[in-house]
């Protein structure tokens, strides 16, 4: 199958169309803002639902705990800063008053990723699917472009029923994704058939996974493509089929290899069908400054970073 | 509306329910649990909004216990009101009891409205609950807008998250709003001065916009009129500091902070029983 870029967009606007979307279907979707209102694709809800949109301040513990009285109180509360804020400043309100509660809250986490670039390492979500997918109730959604986001929030926001969290980034990235796709949540999808390995990707990294299986084609390695939007709930069969018909499972995230998608992967495929799981992401470390693309080759996370350590571990 | 009397009646009647459950549990709060129940019963019996028959109700008024750990003086009053029977008390922190050592939300026990346990959280959510409420207007089965009621401890002053809240809720003029400190001055290490100062707590609420009442937290006529007084604010939330005695009922144990997390022993239970009278 192939894919077009539309053009680039960041997944964090994708966020905002979907925040917009779902307020306009059902008046108890309420937002709240921690300051970066703009800065996290809010804006659209804040300036279309004034009086429903509570600007917080810089205080993201409170923030929290009042979108969970705000869930008890029958509201559909969205919290959006960025993801080191949200899964890390205000890690123990979500354990607490959201999960444990098992209330409908939304918290939408930005800035995920090293292709925040320049700002460098304290805003640049690494840790936070595996901070957040530990918490039990808790869903965990990282789409892979402008228009998953849109239509992965809409459903958080409209369909589920519990806690999610759901991640995004700040670059401009390819937008390819159908606005008319099948997209369920807990549901992978399968990008492109392959018969030799798998990649397993989220996020941003989808779209490079798809690049590096086009350059691992005409080098005769066919990859198959699964885009795991979902991190929590696991789309476990999937896997299953893709363990049995590869030799070899790739994960790749703007992530620490541990916890992530990978260490969920990992987790699923050695109690279920133990196959070789190569985890691609950041390796125990922080990120640094530096332009997105730049930080993405660097730690070897765009297609060719992917191409690389197939050929390595292939022993090519 | 009970009298004085039959208040007293009611307080010293949860004291026992209290008592008897941490005995019989084996552990958990004492102290704070006691201190608690003269504010408890004025609130239950004489100013909430509330129908135990009907827990789910859409006028009621909402209860937010932030210090969970205080847990046994929340289920004893809300088994006092019959939102379940007292017997019930007798599983507290048991093996699939809905009484869980701290308040868990996930049982759906009659009259509770959120878990707590984590300190510094419940302000947070009660806002919520009063942002939710303010939003909704006068509910159609009271006819007035709904209040809320966060009850803290002293010691949990010293959490950040705490502060975050006091900001934010005076910053959305919550008026439904109504916080209300347990002001015994102890805590597991010690006094609260001593441990990690919180005074001057008046002035720190005041500067942060709100509208602060101080009272004696076991004088019933004092904690009615300081909730009605609340009630009447406009345009600000209330918190009311409670001056309180640890243990309050039990005289051989008042005031000392090994109480915190101590219970009775079967043998000591008859005793403090009797004390109460």
């Amino acid at each position: 199958m192939e894919y077009t870029n539309k053009g680039n967009k960041p997944t964090k606007t994708g966020f905002g169309e979907g925040v917009l979307a779902a307020a306009q279907q059902d008046n108890r979707v309420v937002g709240l803002g921690a300051d970066i209102t703009n800065s996290v694709g809010m804006n659209l809800f804040a300036e279309a639902f004034p009086n429903r949109f509570f600007s917080m301040g810089i205080a993201e513990q409170d923030a929290v705990a009042t979108a969970a009285g705000l869930a008890l109180s029958g509201k559909i509360p969205v919290f959006s800063t960025y993801g080191v804020f949200a899964a890390h400043r205000a890690n123990d309100q979500i354990r607490i008053s959201v999960c444990y509660n098992n209330v409908h809250v939304v918290i939408g986490g930005a800035h995920a990723g090293v292709s925040v670039g320049p700002d460098g390492a304290t805003h640049q979500a690494l840790e936070d699917i595996a901070a957040m997918r530990v918490l039990p109730n808790m869903t965990v959604i990282s789409p892979c472009d402008a228009t998953q986001a849109k239509i992965a929030t809409e459903k958080a926001i409209l369909e589920c029923t519990g806690p999610v969290y759901m991640r995004f980034g700040r670059e401009a990235v390819p937008d390819f994704t159908d606005e008319n796709q099948e997209f369920k949540i807990g549901k992978a999808q399968l990008m492109r058939d392959g018969t030799d390995i798998t990649i397993v990707a989220t996020g941003h990294e989808v779209w490079e996974a798809l690049e590096a299986a086009k350059t691992l084609e005409q080098k005769g390695i066919s990859a198959r493509v699964i885009n795991m939007h979902t991190i929590k709930p696991l789309d476990g069969e999937i896997l299953m089929k893709a363990a049995n018909e590869t030799r070899m499972v790739f994960t790749i995230e703007e992530h620490q290899i541990a916890g992530g998608l990978g260490g969920a992967v990992a987790e699923y495929l050695s109690e279920n069908h133990p196959i070789k799981v190569v985890r691609i992401g950041m390796d125990d470390r922080f990120g640094e400054s530096g332009q997105a693309s730049e930080l993405m080759h660097k730690f070897g996370l765009d297609a060719e970073g992917i191409v690389r350590r197939v050929f390595t571990e292939l022993g090519k | 509306m009970i009298g004085l009397q039959g208040l007293e009646g009611k307080a010293k009647h949860i004291r026992k329910l209290i008592l008897t459950a941490l005995a019989e549990a084996g552990s958990g709060h004492t102290g704070g649990s006691l201190d608690l129940v003269d504010i408890f019963t004025v609130l239950y019996f004489n100013h909430l909004r509330h129908n135990p028959q009907n827990p789910l109700w859409e006028g009621r008024d909402k209860v937010v216990l932030s210090i969970g750990h205080t847990a046994p003086v929340l289920y004893a009053t809300l088994a006092a009101a019959g939102y379940f029977l007292e017997d019930e008390m007798l599983t507290l922190r048991k093996l699939g009891s809905r009484l869980q050592g701290h308040p868990s939300y996930e049982f759906r026990l009659p009259g509770l409205e959120t878990c707590s346990g984590s300190l510094g959280q419940g302000l947070g959510v009660a806002l919520g609950m009063a942002l939710a409420a303010k939003m909704d207007g006068p509910s159609t089965g009271s006819g007035t807008v709904n209040r809320i009621f966060c009850i803290m401890g002293d010691g949990e002053q010293q959490e950040g998250s705490v502060w975050e809240t006091a900001m934010a809720a005076a910053h959305h003029k919550a008026d439904n709003l109504c916080a209300i400190i347990d002001r015994n001055r102890l805590q597991i290490d010690g006094g609260t001065e001593k441990v990690m100062a919180i005074d001057p707590l008046k002035d720190k609420w005041t500067a942060f916009g709100w509208h602060v009442i101080e009272i004696d937290g076991h004088d019933l006529s004092q904690i009615q009129m300081a909730l009605e007084m609340a009630d009447k604010e406009q345009g600000r939330p209330t918190v009311i500091i409670a001056d309180t005695i640890m243990g309050k009922g039990v005289p051989s144990i008042e005031d000392n902070n090994q109480w915190h997390g101590k219970v009775p022993t079967k043998e000591q239970l008859t005793d403090f029983l009797n004390e109460l009278s």
